[in-house]
């Protein structure tokens, strides 16, 4: 058993490949989904085009550039050209103010801004026209401060656990579990279909060893690895990130630990089924990750999807320990608050657990 | 076993059978068959092989070797009949099997990602054992690429995997080896040592059941089975095989190689033709049949520096022989 597990610490230390996927991909994914890829808008180019340029319209202007969403772009010599502008993408908003902006507050208490944005990207649009609404009515409610006003409802909002809406807090439980998922069950299933393919498992068949011994020398170097890239991700995520840990780590990394093992189980499960590394591979990138992608939850949101989906979902591990690692690091929720989902993968590891070691064969068909 | 008739006739007492002697039997093999889909590998196999022995399978590729040494070291199951090893069956006892067996497959499986000295540790680790426990056993061969010890086995030469590869087949003392074309792929001088260690492993007392698709080896085994489709054609010593031939062979050579094999194989009074090297071998239907009248008949259809010598049969002649029997 001991040198079955050097054995296996060999192969992957050897290997260019598995050690870039080891090491190599856990920190580039973060920093990707940290920085790279956010959902959040900043410096957008915007351009004005102000037909009153008077004191109100100023202000308005100063506010919305010191934002820090917008940054001001060309200036578009009018609403004839606008078109020709978004054409070009050197502008994603155009907002327009009307003439006698200030005379028209005064004297109708009403004056007009047009916001025009460019919804190509929808996204982006939808944000930057937020945005933009927003500064105006904080605008608006300085200006009526000393004035009676009738009666108006305003609605107080507050963005719980994630004040900012950082997108960080929503990727990084996703790359978590893409990533654990990822190493656990491809990296074992290839490594056992190699011995297969090289046929050195013939010899490993033909020796006193049981198969549980086999699985479990496979197995145990990775369940090491994985723990310390989880490791790895949660330090990078709150150090270079600032990504919370509110919930208690003890707990955040039992439930990894849990989590890794239901994905080795699984990977020994694909590899059972797989004659060839490559098989292993493909079973592993397109059965598992695509699914974990797209059907966990973390990039489309579960409710949004059509009913059939949504009960697929269910069968996704990822789904339910992104809700773990969110309701721990997010929300700092106890364990009282997660044990349905906690009990949902074990039962997954122990289904997979039961199934290979059912399946593999003692014989070579 | 005995039978006794009652009536005039006396008692006859049959040979006894293998079951009542098992003491010197290693390995015994009765009516073993594998089918693949609708492909025959093997069919009704038997033979037995005596502790001690250096027992060999010739036969092309495709003949059914690599089945039936799966089914000897309990990797495949077979369709009908039944292997013993050591008294072990190879389906219910393959557990107890397992333990007692060396096993080469096919193609040297060793990990090429580790060095020399990894790989043997690491298979002596799987049967529990180490290196140095059973060192004496393997010292022979193993001295020979100890200093190669932190080479990784993906980067040896054929001839040194080869031998690394019997290396860890033996580290764990087994009673019984197996080696499946082990001299496949390999230099015609490390075949020639290889079969040397296996005469020096004889000698220790390890059963040895060997396959290869090189004709010239047989004779380095104590009996062999030559196996062409599937079944057995033939168990003997390699001697015995080569005298029940039973035929006259002549060796041909003559300028035009290619037109000599034709013709030869159009001559009336032959009854096979094979090229063996630059010679081809000629079995005439008749033994009387003299090397005057195989010249003439080569001469009149013009071709030039003829030679004709009668030459003993080889392994290789009496499996092409065979095989002409069987179709």
């Amino acid at each position: 058993m001991k040198g079955f597990i050097i054995k296996e610490f060999y192969h992957i230390f050897r290997d260019v490949r598995s050690m870039l996927v080891l090491f190599g991909m856990p920190v580039i994914q973060v920093l990707l989904f940290g920085f790279a890829l956010s959902t959040e808008v900043k410096n957008a180019p915007v351009a004005i085009i102000d037909h009153s340029n008077d004191q109100v319209t100023r202000a308005i202007t100063t506010k919305l550039l010191s934002s820090g969403f917008f940054i001001l772009s060309d200036q578009v010599p009018g609403e004839a050209h606008m078109e020709e502008v978004f054409r070009h993408g050197r502008v994603k908003e155009i907002i327009v103010f009307e003439s006698d902006f200030a005379k028209k507050l005064e004297k109708d208490k009403q004056a007009g801004i047009q916001v025009i944005a460019d919804a190509s990207d929808p996204n982006t649009a939808n944000l930057l026209v937020n945005y933009t609404s927003g500064i105006i009515y904080d605008y608006q409610q300085e200006y009526l401060k000393g004035f009676t006003i009738p009666v108006t409802v305003s609605a107080q909002s507050q963005m719980m656990y994630n004040p900012d809406l950082k997108s960080v807090f929503m990727f990084v439980p996703g790359v978590i579990t893409i990533l654990l998922m990822l190493i656990t069950a491809m990296m074992t299933s290839i490594s056992i279909a190699r011995e297969k393919e090289m046929g050195t498992m013939e010899i490993l068949l033909v020796s006193p060893m049981r198969p549980i011994q086999v699985i479990a020398g496979k197995v145990l170097p990775y369940v090491v690895l994985a723990f310390a890239n989880a490791l790895t991700i949660l330090l990078l995520s709150y150090f270079v990130l600032g990504m919370p840990v509110k919930g208690s780590l003890v707990l955040l990394l039992a439930e990894s630990m849990l989590f890794i093992i239901m994905a080795l189980s699984l990977g020994i499960f694909i590899s059972t089924v797989s004659k060839s590394q490559q098989m292993a591979m493909m079973l592993s990138m397109f059965a598992l990750m695509l699914p974990t992608i797209l059907l966990s939850g973390f990039i489309f949101p579960i409710e949004n999807m059509p009913v059939p989906l949504q009960v697929i979902s269910n069968v996704m591990p990822p789904r339910w320990f992104i809700i773990i690692v969110k309701s721990i690091m997010i929300k700092g929720l106890g364990f009282q608050y997660i044990w349905k989902e906690t009990l949902i993968i074990a039962g997954m590891a122990l289904f997979f657990i039961a199934l290979s070691i059912k399946k593999f064969k003692i014989r070579l068909e | 076993m005995c039978f006794y008739f009652i009536g005039n006739t006396p008692p006859v007492s049959l040979p006894l059978v293998t079951e009542n002697m098992p003491s010197n039997i290693s390995i015994q093999v009765s009516g073993l068959a594998r089918h693949f889909g609708n492909k025959t590998a093997l069919n009704d196999v038997s033979f037995d092989v005596a502790k001690g022995e250096l027992f060999g399978f010739i036969g092309p590729d495709g003949a059914g070797k690599t089945t039936l040494f799966r089914i000897l070291t309990s990797l495949l199951l077979p369709d009908a009949g039944s292997a013993t090893v050591e008294g072990l069956d190879v389906v219910k006892d393959y557990k107890k099997l397992r333990e007692i067996l060396g096993y080469m497959p096919g193609r040297f499986s060793l990990y090429q990602d580790l060095s020399v000295e990894e790989n043997l540790r690491f298979f002596a680790g799987i049967f529990r054992t180490t290196p140095e426990a059973n060192y004496d056993l393997v010292k022979d061969i193993y001295s020979q690429i100890e200093p190669f010890r932190k080479r990784k086995a993906g980067k040896l030469s054929g001839g040194m995997k080869q031998k690394l590869a019997l290396s860890c087949a033996l580290i764990h003392k087994p009673e019984v080896l197996v080696l499946d074309e082990p001299t496949t792929g390999v230099d015609a001088v490390s075949r020639i040592e290889f079969w040397e260690m296996l005469a020096r492993l004889r000698s220790s007392g390890i059963t040895i059941v060997v396959s290869t698709p090189y004709m010239d080896e047989a004779s380095r085994c104590d009996r062999v089975a030559l196996i062409q489709n599937g079944g057995i054609m033939s168990i003997d010593t390699p001697a015995a095989i080569r005298k029940n031939f039973g035929r006259a062979l002549w060796a041909v050579k003559a300028d035009d190689a290619y037109r000599l094999l034709a013709d030869l194989r159009r001559f009336k009074a032959g009854r096979s033709a094979f090229p063996f090297g630059e010679y081809i071998h000629l079995v005439p239907d008749d033994e009387r049949l003299k090397p005057a009248e195989i010249e003439s008949y080569l001469q009149a259809l013009g071709h030039s520096h003829i030679s004709v010598r009668q030459i003993e049969p080889s392994i290789e002649d009496c499996f092409m022989e065979m095989m002409k029997d069987s179709e």
